[in-house]
C-alpha cells in the first residue's frame, strides 16, 4: 500500500498516533512521544488491513443495532403503554437526525482542524464540512504504527457514537416532552456538548486527550455526557403528572429484556470496536464487555434480594447496563479481574443512585439515564485509573512500571468534572432555548394524560 | 331461570369448566376483570419504587340455567374454584327474567 501522508486530518494523526507511541515506545517521555513518533511513522509504509476494515465495518453496524432496536426497546418497555411509540419515534428520528448532522458538520468539528492554537483544545473546525476531503484514499490511523483504516470507516464508526449518545438522553425526558422540542434539544446539545467533548477527549489537540485522560470507548464522552444532560433536562422539564403519587410502572419488561440483549450484543461493537483494529487487545475489550455486565447484573440482583427480598428481572438487566457503562472507559485498560470488580461496584452504586438518590433529590429522570449512565459513567471513568494498574492486571498506556494510580485518578477526575459541568451548562441553555422557541417544552396536561402516542403521534402501539 | 355469576381465580377456570361440563350446562361467558375483596391487593417494586396494586386480575363467569340446576351449578363452581386461600372469589345467583336465542327467536327455558 501507499506511504503518503498519514492521515486526511492532521488532528487525527496526532490523536491516534500518540497512543501507539505510549504503548510501544515506553522509554520515551510521554510529553514527547506523540510528536516524535508521528514524525517517525511518516517514513513507515502505512497499510490498510482488510481484516481491520471488515471488523470495523461490522462494529459500526453493531453500534447502530445497539441503538435503533436495542436502546429503543430497552426504553420502550420501561414507559407506560400509552407512550411506547413516542420513545421509539424519538430514538429512531433522533438517530436519523444526528447521523445527518454528523456528516454535515459533526465529524469536522470533532475530528478536523488545526493541531494547536486557537480553540483547538475544545473544538475542531469546518475544514471537513460535509466530509469534504474524505476520499477513497484518505485514511485514519489505528493504535498500531503502520496500520490505518479508510477514513470513511472511522467517520461511520464515530457517527454511531454520536447517534447513540444523543438517543440516550431521551430516557430522562420520556413521557412528557413535545416531540419537536425533543428533536431541537438533541440537535443543540449534540452541537455544543457532544462535539466539543468528543473532540476534547479523542482528538489529538483536545484538552483531555493532551492531559492523558483514559476513555477507551466513551465513558465520559457518551455516558457521563448524556447522563448529565438527561438529569438537567429532566429537572428543567419537571416531574411527570402523578410522579410518586400514582403507579407509573414499566408496561412491558419483556421489551426491556429484549432491548438489553440487543444493547449488550451491540456493545461489543462499541467497546471492542473502539480498539480500531482486530487484535489481542480487542479480545480483552470484548471479554471485559461480557464480564463487567455479568458482575453488574449479579451485584444489582443481590443488592435487591438483600434490601427488598426479590431479585428482579428489571434489576438484573439494569445492573448489566450499569456494568456495561462502567467498563466502557476501561474496556481495553482493565484486566478480567478489574472488569469484574468494576462491573460489580457499578451495579451496587447505580442501584443506590436509582433507589435512594433519586427519591431523595425528588427529580424525575424517567428511565434513570443519570442514575445508570451518568453515575455508572463516573464510576467507570474514575475506576479506570485503578483497574488500569498493571499490578491489578491492567493494560495502561506507556511505561507500565511508571504507572501511577493516584496521578491517573486526578486526570480522570478532572475529565469527569469538565464533562459534568460542560454538559450541564449546555443542557441548561439548550433547554431554555427550546422552551422559548416552543412556548414551553412540555405537552399539555391532557396530552400527557392521554399519552404521547396518541397526542403527539396520532397512533397507538397496541390495538 | 337463574343467572349464576362467579368471580374466580384465573388459574381455576379449566377446573370450573370441567366440573360444569358434567352437569347439563350448555354454555358460559367468561370475562377478564379486576377487583378486590378481603384479599386486597399486593405490591410491586420497579427499580426501588414500590407500587400498591389494589385491583387483582380475576375471571367473571356468567351462566344462565334452569331453576332446578342453579344449586348444582353453584356448588360445582364452589368445589372446583376453591383453593382454601384468601382471594378464591364469590358466587352470586340472580333471578333471570327472560332469555332469547337470537338465531331462532326461541324464548324462555328452551332458549337456554
Amino acid at each position: 500500500m501507499k506511504t503518503s501522508k498519514i492521515l486526511g486530518s492532521a488532528a487525527l494523526a496526532s490523536l491516534l498516533l500518540a497512543l501507539p507511541a505510549f504503548a510501544q515506545d515506553a522509554a520515551q517521555p510521554i510529553a514527547e512521544a506523540g510528536a516524535s513518533v508521528a514524525e517517525a511513522v511518516e517514513e513507515v509504509a502505512a497499510v490498510v488491513d482488510k481484516g481491520d476494515t471488515a471488523f470495523m465495518l461490522v462494529c459500526t453496524m453493531l453500534v447502530i443495532f445497539m441503538t435503533v432496536p436495542g436502546l429503543a426497546l430497552f426504553y420502550g418497555g420501561l414507559v407506560r403503554a400509552k407512550n411506547i411509540l413516542s420513545v421509539l419515534t424519538q430514538v429512531f428520528l433522533g438517530f436519523s437526525m444526528i447521523s445527518i448532522l454528523w456528516v454535515t458538520y459533526g465529524y469536522s468539528l470533532a475530528f478536523a482542524g488545526p493541531t494547536e492554537g486557537g480553540l483547538s483544545a475544545f473544538i475542531g473546525d469546518f475544514s471537513k464540512f460535509f466530509l469534504s476531503g474524505v476520499t477513497l484514499e484518505s485514511t485514519a490511523a489505528t493504535f498500531s504504527a503502520g496500520f490505518e483504516l479508510p477514513e470513511m470507516v472511522f467517520v461511520a464508526f464515530q457517527m454511531t457514537f454520536a447517534c447513540i449518545t444523543a438517543s440516550l438522553i431521551i430516557g430522562g425526558i420520556a413521557e412528557r416532552m413535545k416531540f419537536g422540542a425533543v428533536m431541537a434539544f438533541l440537535a443543540i446539545w449534540f452541537t455544543f456538548s457532544y462535539l466539543p467533548i468528543a473532540h476534547m477527549v479523542w482528538s489529538g489537540p483536545g484538552l483531555l486527550f493532551g492531559m492523558g485522560a483514559y476513555d477507551f470507548a466513551g465513558g465520559t464522552v457518551v455516558h457521563i455526557n448524556s447522563g448529565v444532560a438527561a438529569l438537567v433536562a429532566a429537572i428543567l422539564l419537571g416531574r411527570r403528572i402523578g410522579y410518586q403519587r400514582e403507579p407509573i410502572a414499566p408496561h412491558n419488561l419483556v421489551w426491556t429484556y429484549a432491548g438489553t440483549g440487543l444493547l449488550w450484543f451491540g456493545w461489543f461493537g462499541f467497546n471492542a470496536g473502539s480498539n480500531l483494529e482486530a487484535n489481542s487487545l480487542t479480545a480483552v475489550a470484548l471479554i471485559n464487555t461480557v464480564l463487567a455486565p455479568a458482575a453488574g447484573a449479579l451485584a444489582w440482583a443481590l443488592g435487591e434480594k438483600i434490601t427488598r427480598g426479590h431479585a428482579s428481572a428489571l434489576g438484573a438487566v439494569s445492573g448489566a447496563v450499569a456494568g456495561l457503562v462502567a467498563i466502557t472507559p476501561a474496556a481495553g485498560f482493565a484486566g478480567i479481574g478489574g472488569a469484574i470488580v468494576l462491573g460489580a461496584i457499578a451495579g451496587v452504586v447505580c442501584l443506590w443512585a436509582v433507589v435512594n438518590l433519586k427519591p431523595m433529590l425528588k427529580y424525575d429522570d424517567s428511565l434513570d439515564v443519570f442514575g445508570i449512565h451518568g453515575v455508572g459513567g463516573i464510576v467507570g471513568a474514575l475506576g479506570t485509573a485503578i483497574v488500569a494498574a498493571p499490578g491489578l492486571g491492567g493494560y495502561p498506556l506507556g511505561d507500565a512500571a511508571a504507572y501511577s494510580i493516584g496521578g491517573q485518578f486526578m486526570v480522570q477526575l478532572t475529565g469527569v468534572v469538565i464533562a459534568i459541568v460542560w454538559s450541564a451548562v449546555v443542557a441548561l441553555v439548550a433547554m431554555l432555548i427550546v422552551k422559548a422557541i416552543f412556548g414551553g417544552a412540555r405537552v399539555s396536561e391532557s396530552a400527557e394524560s392521554d399519552g404521547l402516542d396518541l397526542s403527539s403521534h396520532g397512533e397507538r402501539a397496541y390495538n | 331461570m337463574k343467572l349464576v355469576i362467579a368471580i374466580i381465580k384465573p388459574s381455576r377456570l379449566e377446573e370450573v369448566r370441567q366440573a360444569l361440563n358434567t352437569l347439563d350446562v350448555h354454555g358460559m361467558t367468561v370475562t377478564e376483570v379486576k377487583g378486590y375483596g378481603r384479599q386486597k391487593g399486593h405490591s410491586e417494586i420497579y427499580r426501588g419504587t414500590e407500587y400498591a396494586v389494589h385491583f387483582l386480575p380475576k375471571l367473571k363467569i356468567e351462566i344462565a340455567v334452569d331453576d332446578a340446576l342453579a344449586d348444582a351449578v353453584s356448588n360445582a363452581i364452589r368445589d372446583a374454584a376453591q383453593t382454601g386461600r384468601i382471594g378464591d372469589g364469590k358466587i352470586f345467583v340472580l333471578d333471570l327474567l327472560a332469555v332469547t336465542r337470537i338465531r331462532t327467536g326461541e324464548t324462555g327455558a328452551s332458549a337456554l
